[in-house]
């Protein structure tokens, strides 16, 4: 009996998680699969027609809107890493006993709402504003400058509204790094650089690693910041999929849309981590 | 769990799942597919109302002593003043919320509640004449409006305002405020006269020009840029504007394309011309900022009030409809909107406040009573363009044509 019990109770643990997903992702994916291949409108209905037209007309007319969303999730990926990971390591090796007040700091900002610290970036970026309205002032920079309305805006809102989603996991994995691997390091004559290269560096890729994917795939898919900060020019496909559903009430359109971006996404992961995957890594380093 | 959990991070690195997950989610996909295969069903309603029907939707329907009033940022006065004054004549009980910023995610957020017949939590709603505003009618979303309790409304809504060809009879709606759509520009950079929507394609502001992202808006000032009036296009004309749009901004003419938040930046100098709501710039304080109807004719939109079917205190909301219609009610709202009012008769009173006045304020009222964007003359009027209303297939057609442009295709 006990055994048996022992046996279920996996089982019974992930029940109300499982069923959760179940109600509110799976069946709502399904449905918005058969919704993606329905042809129709609002006040006439929507009917089942296996209308794959949907998936081509959306590429067909959004494609470039798909290209652009890839390209700024990657460079938002990129600076993401580059900020997250010194910050994450001086945290985790130089922060002593006040880590976690560091790490509270760092989250601090994220405790406003996302929509307002987007549109709070407005205000600073305005083209006379606290920031470029002395710079041009001063001929800094030319008169008809602007950051406002471009792509270096949208980019820099990602960056910086994603920002912690790469901190956290990179911080962890330093943060589990044995120091006495690193001493070991040194023993063996090891410079510092060599020490992180070949110790510390390959130790935290894994963290990495989970960054990337809980940065890159939302940023992506996002349209606050394209919204608020871009222009015509920076469009993103986050946007044509909100208003194609909310404004436009084509959600046959929408639904191949994001079926679309969700496939993109997943082959992308896939191929990442089968080419950066943990192991490889690991063993990259090994030899 | 969280992001910090070691285990979690783990579980993000390394590959779960099988191929014999894999299959067995797919079947369990297919039993849904299965289930939503058989598509959604048409709502279509009735847009002809017989005189049994608005009978039959008001028979048993009692005040309730209460009211929830959806509307749009700034069409209240901070203070609420029209509101307290309605309470205390009625004794009905107001929540006002400013939850709409725009009509078609308004529209997604109430669609599936209404097509279910439940309530949205709200009993009255502002909504502006256009696509979403016929989709809501189409659909039988709407309350038939009881007209043998809008006294007021018969004796005192402005010609203009009564029987508008985008809802026969006032069948479902009153208008709350209409406005233009026109120009503003920023005097500090643009130092020439700006008259015309030409000058909104004029290469000098290359950059520093905003138009309206919403397809309608974006569609009617392309028509006229081309002399088309947009209330008798067609789809031919359609397609040469979209054409002359998506030129504007390939030359990269544009600097955004705006929803509400053009005000600030036409005001801060982002963006120099821009496609403008009229009331918008008259409540602006920056002197710098001017509004213009240009030569080819600005378009006239109104805001109307409608009470959604499934409502659940209807009777207190044609209340409040009928009660603003009271010159002495809707005087003061006027005052602060500064958009067309459908009372013409306020203007009398608002004379009469600012004869009382003194100061600023005094000046501020005058400005008001006079002004021709407040109160416009028969000729403005006559001027004005207005939105074409578009069929079903139409509309699929026109957004399909329109809709695009705003987003960069």
């Amino acid at each position: 009996m006990a055994a048996k019990s022992g046996r279920l109770a996996p089982y019974l643990m992930i029940l109300p998680s499982g069923l959760w997903l179940l109600a509110f992702f799976a069946i709502p994916l399904v449905l918005m699969v058969s919704l993606s291949l329905q042809t129709g409108n609002l006040v006439d209905g929507f009917q089942q027609t296996f209308h794959w037209r949907n998936y081509v007309d959306g590429l067909d007319t959004y494609g470039d809107k798909f290209v652009r969303s890839l390209w700024y999730g990657l460079l938002a990926t990129g600076a993401c890493i580059a900020l997250a990971y010194p910050a994450a390591y001086w945290i985790a090796f130089h922060g002593g006993r006040h880590k976690s007040t560091y790490l509270f700091l760092l989250l601090l900002p994220y405790f406003v709402s996302f929509v307002l610290r987007t549109v709070s970036w407005k205000l600073v970026l305005t083209d006379n504003g606290p920031i470029l309205g002395p710079l041009r002032d001063h001929g800094i920079v030319p008169d008809d400058f602007h950051i406002l309305d471009t792509a270096t805006a949208v980019v820099s809102g990602l960056t910086y509204n994603f920002l912690p989603f790469m901190v956290l996991p990179i911080y962890v994995a330093l943060e589990r790094v044995d120091h006495r691997v690193v001493e070991a390091a040194y023993d063996l004559y090891a410079s510092r650089l060599h020490a992180f290269t070949k110790v510390i560096l390959p130790l935290s890729l894994p963290g990495v690693f989970a960054g990337v994917i809980m940065t890159f795939v939302p940023i992506s898919a996002d349209y606050v910041n394209a919204e608020v900060l871009g222009g015509p020019q920076n469009t993103m496909i986050g946007n044509v999929i909100q208003s194609e559903y909310f404004g436009n009430s084509a959600y046959p359109v929408a639904s191949a849309l994001s079926f679309t971006l969700m496939a993109i996404l997943l082959i992308g992961i896939f191929v990442y981590a089968r080419t950066l995957g943990t192991k490889d890594v690991l063993e990259a380093a090994g030899r | 769990m969280s992001e910090n959990d070691p285990a979690f991070v783990r579980g993000l690195t390394r590959p779960r799942a099988g191929r014999r997950d894999f299959l067995r989610l797919m079947g369990a996909a297919g039993a849904g597919l299965a289930l939503s295969a058989c598509g959604v069903e048409g709502q279509g309603g009735k847009s002809k109302v017989s005189r049994n029907d608005v009978r039959e939707y008001w028979a048993g329907k009692a005040r309730n002593g209460k009211l929830n009033w959806a509307n749009w940022p700034g069409y209240m006065q901070d203070d609420h003043a029209t509101i307290k004054a309605f309470e205390k004549e009625t004794g009905i009980r107001v929540t006002y919320k400013e939850v709409i910023q725009e009509t078609g995610p308004w529209f997604g957020k109430i669609q599936a509640p209404l097509a279910a017949g439940q309530s949205i939590g709200f009993d009255l709603m502002v909504i502006t004449n256009g696509i979403q505003l016929e989709k809501c009618r189409q659909l039988g979303y709407l309350a038939p409006l009881d007209h043998g309790r809008l006294k007021n409304f018969a004796a005192h809504a402005g010609a203009g305002f009564k029987n508008p060809s985008y809802d026969p009879g006032n069948t479902f709606m009153l208008p709350y405020m209409s406005g233009i759509t026109g120009i503003a520009y920023n005097t500090n950079y643009v130092k020439d006269e700006i008259t015309s929507i030409a000058q909104l394609f004029d290469p000098k502001y290359k950059g520093r020009i905003g138009m309206m992202g919403d397809s309608q808006e974006l569609g009617n000032f392309g028509m006229l840029a081309l002399g088309v009036d947009p209330e008798k296009s067609t789809p031919a004309d359609w397609e040469k504007a979209a054409a002359k749009l998506r030129e504007q901004r390939e030359a990269k003419l544009i600097r955004k394309y705006y929803n509400q938040d053009y005000v600030d930046a036409v005001s801060k100098g982002d963006v120099w011309i821009t496609m403008a709501w009229s009331g918008d710039v008259y409540s602006l304080t920056s002197p710098d900022v001017k509004f213009v109807i240009p030569e080819e004719g600005g378009t006239l939109w109104t805001d109307n009030m409608c009470i959604p079917k499934t409502a659940e205190n209807p009777v207190d909301a044609l209340t409040l409809m009928d009660w603003l219609y009271l010159p002495a009610n809707n005087a003061p709202l006027t005052e602060y909107i500064n958009y067309i009012t459908p009372v013409p008769a306020t203007k009398a009173i608002v004379a009469a406040d600012a004869a009382k006045a003194k100061g600023d304020e005094k000046e501020e009222l005058t400005r008001l009573s006079t002004s021709p964007l407040v109160y416009p003359s028969e000729a403005d009027m006559a001027r004005l363009k207005h939105f074409r209303r578009l069929t079903q297939a139409e509309e699929t057609q026109y957004q399909k044509i329109f809709e695009p442009i705003a987003k960069g295709s």
